[in-house]
């Protein structure tokens, strides 16, 4: 379960910055960047928890 | 949730922070590399990197003075901590509080955690007015100005006092959460700094790679300041990048990070905090910044939410609201710890209350968010001699027939050598800058050597021997 969640994250992760290279390119248009990006965002935040390890207090400053 | 069970995860949050306060840490508790990469990438990846990159576009540094000045001076950030924090670190594993204990006494200790207090109130206030710029889109209020020093709406305070209470509420009682929610966010926080810059540089004018030095050079960074703002040269961008963490590295707050170190070369990491956070983060958000000029027409306004929801529509909001809020809530719990060791009877989560209501206060006056530069020099400057009297007290102090751990020794409570070296060393600071006009980003380098050799001195005349077989 955890190697498929990790696999969605980083799908979503890569759908927060390979747009912005379609943008450059010419490829997509700035809008579906934006939406590409908040898809990617969410996506992230509802898979990543799950599967990252909490850091340690004893590394907070 | 029941009131007693509350009670205890505070406790034991509270003693997860301690583990190890006192103590030497053990050699299974040691760490490996990688999680020194993650810590500095994240940590330094954070709210502010929304601010100081604008900033330098609106002091007008050039081109090749930024690209330059950053990287040696982010170089110059890593050497420190490879070479300077990181090797007392693995030498003496133990805290810069507990070392400073040992140096200069508790009474001293506690002076200095009252100064840092007062300093991360002020960091964790300008962050939440950073993540306020973003949360206040939807309200459509007016934005503060680069020449605002009150604030200027009420729905700005409206704002600031809705995020800057309830930051305060869950540094009181939610610390651990927050703390595992910025892990989750540091890696996509850095992708949404990247992308969003890559994504509007075709409006800027960047339509291949080709194109880009020209555009930073006559768009970006054109070296023309905003109206009202000096100029900043390679000097400024070297000096600011080498000293914006001068409390971390050379005024020793990261041996409380770099104890955990299994070697001193683990110092060396801090690059990744460097390089991602304090030159393509700081790089991305001028970017950002220079579009939104260019589109307004060079308007005064300074806000990173609109600039950065302008640009990748509402990841870039969510960013930046993240970043700051990130920034603010250890930012925050920290100068509670630290008020709380004038009388550690008090309850944390009040002291953590009254200290955050202070710091929204704060963060409604927008001098805090436009005058991050040189807050942030100010910061460093003023940690900065207490590393020095570490390095020396470390490394000098014996070999001068002096005694090293004074306090400790001598059974003081507060060594006046120290609090010598750190009040004659301000001092000396703001005299050369008044004086001199020398200012804040350059006075750290002289008053290095300045703290060294007072403390040198103060000690050589103020120390008095003690018994051999001292308790410690």
């Amino acid at each position: 379960m955890n190697t498929i969640l990790k696999y969605l994250s980083f799908i979503c992760l890569a759908l927060t910055i390979i747009p912005a290279f379609l943008v450059f390119n010419g490829s997509i248009s700035l809008d579906q960047n934006k939406t590409l990006m908040a898809v990617g965002t969410f996506g992230w935040f509802l898979t990543a928890p799950f599967w990252m390890k909490q850091k340690k207090s004893d590394e907070a400053k | 949730m029941e009131p007693t069970l509350k009670k205890s995860n505070l406790v034991s949050k509270l003693n997860a922070v301690n583990e190890y306060e006192r103590e030497r840490i053990p050699e299974n508790k040691l760490k490996d590399w990688r999680s020194f990469i993650g810590t500095y990438a994240g940590e330094h990846t954070a709210g502010t990197e929304f601010v100081l990159g604008p900033l330098f576009v609106a002091h007008g540094v050039n081109a090749f003075d930024l690209v330059t000045g950053l990287l040696i001076g982010n170089v110059l950030a890593v050497l420190s901590w490879a070479f300077l924090t990181a090797k007392i670190s693995v030498l003496k594993r133990i805290t810069l509080y507990y070392q400073l204990e040992k140096i200069a006494g508790k009474n001293f200790t506690l002076v200095y955690n009252l100064v840092n207090a007062a300093m991360f109130c002020f960091l964790a206030g300008s962050m939440i007015a950073v993540s306020a710029t973003a949360v206040g889109i939807p309200f459509d209020i007016p934005m503060p100005t680069l020449q605002d020093v009150y604030p200027n709406s009420v729905g700005w305070v409206i704002v600031v006092f809705a995020v800057g209470l309830l930051t305060t509420l869950v540094a009181m009682v939610g610390f651990d959460q927050v703390s595992k929610f910025a892990n989750v966010a540091a890696p996509w926080m850095i992708m949404i700094f990247i992308a969003a810059a890559i994504a509007v540089l075709p409006q800027l004018g960047v339509n291949s790679l080709g194109d880009f030095w020209t555009v930073a050079k006559t768009k970006i960074w054109n070296g023309v300041p905003l109206p009202g703002q000096d100029v900043f040269t390679f000097w400024h961008v070297m000096f600011f990048a080498w000293f914006c963490n001068m409390a971390m590295h050379i005024g020793m707050a990261d041996m409380s990070l770099l104890r955990y170190a299994k070697k001193w070369q683990y110092g060396f990491s801090s690059a990744a905090g460097m390089f991602l956070g304090h030159y393509i983060a700081w790089i991305a958000s001028g970017i950002l910044y220079s579009l939104f000029l260019l589109q307004s027409n060079n308007s005064t306004e300074f806000a990173p939410g609109p600039v950065a929801y302008n640009a990748v529509g509402i990841a870039g909001a969510l960013c930046v609201i993240i970043a700051g809020w990130t920034t603010a809530n250890p930012t925050l719990y920290r100068a509670g710890l630290a008020i709380q060791a004038i009388n550690p009877k008090w309850k944390t989560w009040k002291v953590t209350f009254v200290v955050g209501l202070f710091t929204t206060v704060a963060a409604c006056f927008p001098a805090l968010v436009m005058k991050l530069l040189d807050f942030v020099a100010l910061y460093g400057l003023v940690l900065m001699p207490v590393g020095a009297v570490i390095f020396v007290d470390t490394y000098w102090l014996p070999k001068l027939g002096l005694i090293d751990e004074y306090a400790e020794k001598a059974g003081k409570n507060f060594n006046m050598a120290v609090a010598l070296t750190w009040v004659l060393t301000l001092v000396l600071c703001v005299a050369l800058n008044m004086s001199f006009g020398i200012e804040i980003f350059f006075l750290g380098l002289p008053g290095w050597f300045v703290a060294v050799a007072i403390y040198i001195v103060a000690s050589k005349v103020l120390q008095k021997p003690v018994l051999s077989n001292y308790k410690a």
